[in-house]
């Protein structure tokens, strides 16, 4: 019994959550390696992108509550990603037709396509708060438990409890079905192919005939859709604040490097290190610990490891020893 | 038009933009904003150091600027009565403990052969000096902690003149530079840049949570200053004579006196660093550092140790940025751990050094002061922008409100435009490199 109640309240405070997080980062990081791989450098601007999007799916989502659409027991906010998807798409292009166009035919290096993205970054930030303000925005709504504490411990028995929250259940949903569909796409289809050519090897695809335009083109529709499911995911299980999303830049950067900046399948595992690095290291321990150990050695502290303030810090002591130890991350990314 | 009147005329321009200030808003702000700029222009030449000189990426700067505003209060403030006694000796034994064991971790690492064994017993002593660590800290932090936890709580300071914690400021962050460089530099930019930008949140986190330290968000208010108080002044019937005499009532007087005295120290430091700055880009150091950033393995060929002039030339840009928070954190009056966001401590200062132009120490000074104008200024401008513009919409529309409350964002848009302009029609900037 103890073993299980042990069992049980790691679930409920470090796997579930853990995993809807590294589903969240898995999807970030998928579109800074999509665009490291096809475009060849590392885009600030992402972050705010995800915000850009959440925004959308946000206004969308409020729209569809005032005209009297839901989905009833799911978060309205599903039928407002498809929107928030074509708005960030319509951003990505824009801005990719405006800036980042004219860098590329001059072939500047990867490092001011850099500064350049900072610059994105500002703009794009500085429309979100624009449009939404810089506050905190509740938009999920439908049931908020798919299990919750208390029908678990009628059911089981158990001494702990295990809550579900629907917003996690949906985030891992999403993200299996997201992740399919690049990976089906990437691996099956025409577009995807040359894709994954122009990222393997530029010349090459290029002699072979693979316009780099509509490569460009098809990269940033993925990364709009990647970037604005986990804006929505992120914003749905947490709650949606522009400045939040800027700051998981560092964990998203993280996943991808960890896992080989260029290397998609990389960048999915870097998402659930980072992710389960960071919740397994700030999580009191103290609950678990008394289930499992005999009496006589009950912990005293909660034994914690770090404050969950220096979540970031776990990020980053990781891409450090990955960088230290294996630059080129734990997949083969590229190294350039 | 030559060169050095182009030069000229941009420097009057940004002058003449901060004396329209004055003469339209008021004195008081043109000189808050000369002050800033000046503070600016310093973190600039820092990152200038580093990016124009060396081509180092760095986006970690807000993290040195918060290690020298940490510096003013470990320096300048007086030390908490029975903290030390207390906790503080255990503290730092504790830290001790916690670099013995880094240090060690890293000589296993280099010392031992590649294998199973070296792995092992590098988790073991990484996982053993972190409960010793946590061991010795804790208890100790608990004590330091609770001593007066509403007005102190924290080991306080070393009481010596506020000046001296400029540079300070620069020592810890310099400390603190080479650390991260010794592991980052020599690996690609981007990830010098992700580094960086992870040890800037970091710093920040430390200065957030280790209420010992500085006492975290609680924040440290009344620093010392190196100039005099205003209310002295105030009372001082020389002053207030003097004041009449040039036509100011004593209030405007003092607060104008106070600003002008941080505006000369800052003016001081930065006139000594750009003349160093200056010194270095012309010396045969200089001309080796940009012959290493152009091409870096004919640098290697010629005999060029590209790591270590690397490593040098972070530490030192970095510590620049350290003197510069310091004397903000200084102008301030109090330390603010939850006011360091990175838009505006690191990628504001990116903006300043690219649009006044890279690699060249004057124009990051330019663009340092005309961005700072432009930062306070776009507020006030956009408000107005915004009312002209609905102006036409009838009173009391949502949307009317919303473009309103919404005119003090366009500074993040301005910038980003700004920046991206530069880029494209001028990316050398306004003063390019010679």
């Amino acid at each position: 019994m103890d073993f299980l109640n042990a069992f049980v309240a790691l679930s409920n405070f470090v796997l579930v959550p853990a995993i809807a997080y590294g589903s969240q980062l898995a999807l970030g990081a998928l579109g800074v390696t999509l665009i490291y791989g096809i475009l060849r450098f590392s885009n600030f601007a992402h972050g705010d992108t995800m915000a850009f999007g959440a925004m959308i799916a946000v206004l969308a989502t409020w729209w569809l509550q005032s005209i009297g659409v839901g989905l009833g027991p799911l978060p309205t906010a599903l039928l407002a990603l498809p929107i928030a998807i074509l708005g960030c798409m319509l951003l990505v292009l824009i801005t990719d037709r405006l800036v980042y166009r004219f860098y590329r035919e001059q072939k500047a290096k990867p490092v001011i396509l850099v500064i350049v993205s900072m610059g994105v970054m500002f703009i794009t930030n500085g429309l979100v708060r624009f449009v939404i303000g810089p506050d905190d925005q509740n938009f999920a709504d439908g049931e908020r438990f798919l299990i919750s504490a208390r029908d678990f411990k009628e059911m089981t028995g158990l001494e702990e409890g295990l809550a579900i929250k629907t917003t996690q259940g949906i985030t891992v949903v999403v993200a299996v079905i997201a992740v399919a569909l690049l990976f089906w796409f990437l691996n099956k289809t025409r577009t995807g192919k040359s894709m994954r050519a122009y990222s393997d090897n530029e010349d090459l695809a290029l002699l072979s005939g693979i316009n780099p335009e509509r490569v460009v083109m098809y990269t940033w529709l993925i990364v709009a859709a990647l970037a604005t499911t986990a804006g929505v995911l992120y914003g749905l299980d947490k709650s949606f604040k522009p400045f939040v999303y800027f700051q998981l830049l560092l964990p998203i950067f993280a996943s991808a490097i960890v896992g080989g900046l260029g290397n998609p399948l990389g960048a999915i595992a870097g998402g659930f290190i980072i992710a389960f690095s960071e919740v397994t290291i700030t999580y009191a321990w103290k609950k678990v610990l008394t289930y499992l150990a005999p009496e006589t050695l009950e912990p005293s502290g909660l034994v914690q490891l770090l404050s969950t303030d220096y979540k970031f810090a776990v990020s980053f002591v990781i891409l450090l020893i990955v960088l230290l130890f294996k630059p080129t991350g734990l997949f083969k990314g590229k190294a350039v | 038009m030559s060169e050095p009147v182009k030069n000229t005329l941009l420097f009057v321009l940004v002058g003449g933009l901060i004396l329209l200030t004055g003469f339209m808003q008021s004195w008081n702000s043109a000189v808050l904003i000369l002050n800033m700029g000046l503070i600016s222009a310093i973190m600039a030449i820092g990152v200038n150091l580093q990016w124009g000189f060396a081509g180092l990426f760095n986006v970690g700067v807000m993290g040195f600027v918060a290690l020298g505003g940490l510096a003013v209060v470990l320096i300048s403030t007086t030390p908490t009565p029975g903290a030390w006694s207390a906790g503080g000796f255990g503290i730092v034994l504790a830290l001790l403990l916690g670099a013995a064991t880094v240090t060690a971790a890293v000589m296993i690492a280099q010392k031992m052969s590649k294998g199973r064994a070296r792995t092992i017993s590098l988790i073991a002593v990484l996982v053993l000096g972190f409960f010793v660590f946590r061991a010795v800290m804790d208890p100790n932090v608990a004590a330091v902690e609770a001593i007066n936890p509403a007005a102190a709580g924290n080991i306080g300071g070393l009481s010596l003149p506020v000046l001296l914690a400029w540079p300070a400021g620069g020592l810890l962050a310099a400390g603190a530079a080479w650390l991260i460089g010794k592991t980052a530099l020599g690996l690609r930019s981007d990830y010098l840049a992700i580094a960086t930008l992870g040890i800037a949140e970091i710093i920040i986190a430390v200065l957030k949570n280790e209420d010992w330290l500085a006492r975290g968000v609680k924040n440290v208010i009344g620093l010392p200053r190196p100039v005099p108080y205003e209310i002295d002044l105030q009372n001082d019937p020389g002053f207030v004579e003097s004041a009449a005499s040039l036509g100011l009532d004593p209030v405007t007087a003092s607060t104008l006196y106070v600003k002008l005295g941080y505006s000369v120290l800052f003016l001081v430091v930065l006139l000594v660093l750009l003349w160093m700055a200056q010194m270095a880009l012309k010396s045969p150091w200089g001309r080796m550092m940009r012959a290493i950033r152009d091409n870096e393995v004919a640098a290697e060929a010629m005999g060029k140790d590209v790591t270590r002039r690397h490593l040098q030339i972070f530490v030192l840009g970095s510590a620049i940025c350290g003197i510069a928070g310091a004397m903000m954190t200084t102008l301030d009056g109090q330390l603010t751990p939850g006011t360091y966001q990175p838009l505006r401590f690191t990628f504001l200062i990116w903006v300043m050094v690219i649009v006044g132009g890279s690699g060249n120490n004057f124009g990051a000074v330019l663009g340092a002061m005309l961005i700072w104008f432009l930062w306070v200024q776009v507020e006030p401008i956009g408000l107005w922008l915004m009312q002209v513009i609905t102006a036409g919409m009838p009173d009391g529309s949502a949307l009317r409100a919303h473009l309103i409350d919404s005119a003090a964002h366009m500074r993040l848009l301005t910038m980003g435009v700004v920046l991206l302009l530069v880029l494209r029609f001028s990316p050398r900037g306004l003063i390019p490199e010679r």
